[in-house]
């Protein structure tokens, strides 16, 4: 078998195996759900994952120790990950492929010459490095932005899954919803749209992943090479070069993706994958010390610049409400890939990519939206945190997050606080009975009470004209029936209050209590129960504001406040 | 001839495109004489919308009434036992369920809380009534079906419902957006055009409705009759401003087999959650009743409430679902240990 074909066998049992895992990332017990399948392996074996959480870190986070094994593997062997492995890559590939069939040889060795400016994207590893580089608390990894391989994670999990799921329900219940998948959706195809001008346009120059192992494998033992400096020059060897590496003259070894394509069209056998360089010479990663230094110095400037905003600091925006476990915000945000498997995994579909309003390092990381899934943050779920490959939301147990067991003296993980908005609640305002959020408060004793109240309704006092057993006929028109639901009473002059069991336009009547005497006046009351948060209790799930009748937005409302993950949000002395 | 005359369109080209151009408008006034709308849209046409729904509807599932064989009232601890026995009394299951019969079980699963917090119908009931339906009323099929209020796939499985009713071979249907239609109540106020869950009882043949007992803060206790929230679609918690005509008008709308209330335990307090062991009371009866109201009304009684407490009870007896007055219907008592 040529090696090109055992290369595509690999890029395809990667490929199947990426989206196994995304479509596996749901929770339940049939074979196809979440059960034991290692769903972050891919994200795991990426190398970019490693050093951003390193360097935003200084830490070497335990389950991501897969990605060592790839910088040994390209240390000896060059970039395989690319060309063999990732499944963004295979993508590439596949529509390069496809986008470029019909055009003459000549002009696909054209598409296909070394371009100086395929340098950006070391350029641009190094700014994302110099971002998580910066010291203290300012440091931000944001490699995940253009990180391929968390790109097509969320691209496919957070937009491609989902728009497949309609109509079909193939791996979920009902629709699911993604704000901002739009723009993730017009990431990913823009840059899958771009092969079909340059093939592995974003490979060859965006991709940081993929300028980290360039770096890396220039000390590997392998490469591939020319075996004679002299050849008749027909370039056949570029026809179908992924890398745009120059495989026919001086190859820039940062470039190659290991295609072993050139070896392939090579009629002449003059390409080899040898220990020694290429006879008609090689050139390491081809970028300017001032290039280097200049996007170093702006990426490590960017991180305080962005910071600017005071959105990390006491402007934080009210939207960003994190899952269950996520670390306090400065840390979180040296961490999280905006990989998208938290959003994914989350059975209610609470958990949302943030959009632009959090600031421009929040695009895309997991904040809870509680109008959008089918129920707030569920009490029994932690299913985020065990599937953040970072954790950036820390893997906690079901105890830790309801405070129960050897978490008993810290007491449940608040994600915020709930704050009824009295202007728009029913009971508060409007004279409505409801209590829906109370009704729904998972906590016990629930978080939400009520403050019981009697109010007499809008024109509701009036006078008696006369009494006949139960029913008192009064002097001017109500609208009937409309008291008669459980919710209302009659208040006499007295004090006494009776339930009111029957109404017509003009006349009450009560089943028990008092019979009223015949003169005077009454007033008709609504009671009604105001809902108010015990902000002790409070656990922030959102489950109320999901369930609020006031669809818009909510009469309930939780934002940060509150939350154990950090203090200076704190509310409750 | 037309290299001849490169200028002119010799007779066949001409007849040709004459046809092509013919078709082309014949096709453009085709299709714009087929959605042509010489109005544009007009106020929401009612009349339309309950003509497409009112024909629909949910079956009536009820079976004849036997008078002395209304509601049976069962004492003891084991669920299984108890709501046999409870059903044994009515008659036995034959009554209910004829052989081929498609059953669909309609618990309250609406919330992702354990069975030991009371919150959601037991698995044992479940189990126990799917299989008396397969075992002794030969059933063809039995589906368990709710409309959850927390994530449904997360409350039938945290509720040991959805492994209860597989176990025993029912089918388990998870709500859909698709499922829904909307419905309008003859002689409701509430219920006008609103989507309701029908596509699970669409070809259904009998209907059993199994609650748990618990507080409910708003409408003071959940029992069967507030069970048939769970067939409501939609934005449903408008409907909390009026708890009492909704439950009622559920209870008219929805015509069930037999319904059985668990009050084995009952949730005494921080209802209709939980979410505490402490908020749990061990009351030990099993109801199962033909008489939606008369079984709430009993059960209130567990609650430590009388049936005027739950002034949904009145108005259903006053819309003729049922009777409050269960001591008249003269109950079937048993206890088993």
């Amino acid at each position: 078998m040529k090696i090109t074909t055992v290369r595509r066998i690999n890029q395809l049992f990667f490929f199947a195996l990426f989206v196994w895992f995304c479509i596996v990332a749901t929770v339940g017990d049939k074979f196809w759900q979440i059960r034991n399948w290692p769903i972050n392996w891919i994200l795991q074996f990426d190398p970019l994952v490693v050093l951003g959480t390193i360097v935003s870190t200084r830490k070497f986070y335990g389950p991501l120790h897969c990605a060592i094994g790839v910088v040994i593997l390209t240390i000896i062997f060059g970039r395989f990950f690319c060309g063999w492995i990732c499944p963004f890559g295979a993508i590439h590939q596949f529509v390069g492929y496809i986008g470029n069939r019909g055009k003459r040889i000549a002009e696909k060795i054209r598409l296909n010459i070394y371009r100086k400016a395929q340098c950006i994207k070391y350029l641009v590893l190094i700014f994302f490095v110099g971002m998580a580089a910066f010291p203290s608390l300012a440091g931000t990894l944001q490699t995940g932005l253009l990180d391929p391989i968390p790109l097509v994670t969320r691209s496919f999990q957070l937009v491609l899954l989902p728009i497949f799921d309609r109509g079909t329900y193939l791996t979920s219940v009902n629709a699911r919803y993604y704000e901002f998948g739009w723009l993730i959706l017009a990431v990913f195809a823009t840059a899958v749209l771009l092969n079909l001008a340059i093939p592995r346009f974003y490979c060859r120059f965006i991709c940081p992943t993929g300028a980290f192992l360039g770096i890396i494998s220039r000390f590997s033992i392998w490469r591939i090479g020319k075996t004679k400096s002299e050849c008749i020059n027909c370039k056949m060897c570029e026809r179908a070069c992924e890398g745009g590496c120059e495989p026919s003259g001086n190859i820039k070894i940062a470039e190659c993706v290991l295609c072993f394509n050139c070896r392939d069209d090579c009629k002449h056998d003059l390409i080899a994958y040898q220990t020694v360089p290429s006879l008609a010479g090689e050139t390491q990663v081809d970028v300017s010390r001032r290039g280097v230094v200049l996007s170093f110095v702006s990426g490590v400037l960017a991180a305080p610049a962005i910071r600017l905003s005071g959105k990390v600091a006491s402007n934080w925006y009210t939207g960003v409400v994190r899952p269950p476990g996520a670390l306090a915000e400065p840390e979180f945000l040296k961490r999280c890939l905006k990989c998208g498997q938290c959003m994914r995994v989350c059975p209610t579909n609470v958990i949302q990519p943030a959009g632009l309003e959090g600031g421009l390092e929040v695009l895309w990381s997991p904040i809870l939206n509680n109008r959008i899934g089918s129920s707030g943050c569920q009490l029994n779920c932690v299913a985020c945190g065990q599937v953040c490959p970072t954790s950036a939301i820390r893997p906690i147990t079901l105890d830790e997050k309801r405070g129960l067991g050897d978490f008993e003296s810290a007491g449940p993980i608040k994600l915020g606080t709930a704050f009824v908005d009295q202007g728009r609640c029913l009971p508060w305002s409007m004279d409505k009975p409801c209590i829906v959020c109370q009704e729904n408060c998972p906590v016990s004793p629930k978080a939400i009470f009520t403050k019981d109240v009697f109010t007499t309704v809008r024109d509701g006092v009036v006078s008696i004209k006369q009494v006949t057993s139960r029913t008192i006929e009064i002097d001017r028109g109500i609208p009937a029936d409309k008291f008669a639901t459980g919710d209302y009473y009659v208040l006499f002059e007295d004090g006494s209050r009776c339930k009111i069991s029957s109404n017509t336009a003009t006349s009450v009547g009560i089943s028990e209590g008092k019979v009223p005497t015949a003169v005077g006046k009454i007033e008709i009351q609504v009671r009604l129960q105001k809902p108010c948060v015990d902000i002790g209790k409070c656990i922030g799930c959102g489950v109320c504001e999901h369930e609020c009748p006031v669809s818009g937005k909510r009469a309930i409302r939780v934002t940060a406040e509150g939350e154990t993950r950090s203090t200076d949000r704190r509310l409750l002395l | 001839m037309a290299d001849q005359n490169q200028n002119n369109l010799g007779r066949r080209q001409l007849l040709v495109r004459g046809a092509k151009a013919a078709a082309s408008i014949a096709a453009a006034v085709g299709v714009a004489r087929w959605l042509y709308d010489p109005k544009g849209p007009g106020a929401k046409n009612e009349e339309v919308s309950f003509l497409g729904t009112l024909a629909k509807g949910l079956p009536d599932f009820s079976v004849p009434r036997k008078d002395g064989q209304v509601i049976s009232i069962v004492k003891g601890q084991d669920r299984s036992k108890t709501v046999s026995k409870a059903i044994e009394l009515l008659g036995g299951i034959e009554r209910f369920i004829k052989p081929g019969d498609v059953v669909v079980i309609k618990p309250n699963v609406g919330f992702a809380t354990p069975p030991i917090l009371g919150a959601t119908t037991h698995p044992d009931v479940i189990t126990a009534v799917v299989k008396l339906c397969y075992e002794k009323g030969k059933a063809k099929k039995v589906i368990v079906t709710d409309n959850s209020i927390n994530d449904p796939a997360s409350c039938f499985t945290i509720s040991g419902i959805s492994k209860a009713a597989s176990a025993a071979g029912a089918e388990v249907i998870m709500p859909r957006d698709s499922y829904f239609s909307p419905l309008t109540l003859k002689g409701g106020s509430l219920i006008k055009d609103w989507p309701i869950y029908c596509a699970p009882f669409a070809k259904a043949d009998k209907l059993i409705g199994i609650a748990p007992l618990k507080n409910h803060h708003r409408s003071a206790a959940s029992m069967t009759m507030k069970n048939w929230y769970g067939l409501l679609g939609g934005r449903r918690n408008v409907f909390h401003q009026d708890i009492n005509n909704i439950i009622a008008e559920l209870a008219m709308l929805v015509k069930p087999t037999l319904v059985i209330l668990d009050g084995t335990v009952t949730m005494m307090t921080n209802g209709p959650t939980g979410g505490s062991v402490s908020d749990l009371k061990k009351t030990n009866t099993m109801i199962a009743s033909c008489d939606m109201v008369a079984a709430d009304a009993f059960g209130s009684s567990l609650l430590n409430l009388k049936p005027a407490d739950l002034p949904y009870l009145a108005i259903a007896e006053k819309a003729g679902v049922g009777t409050v007055d269960y001591e008249s219907l003269k109950p079937l008592r048993a206890e088993v240990t």
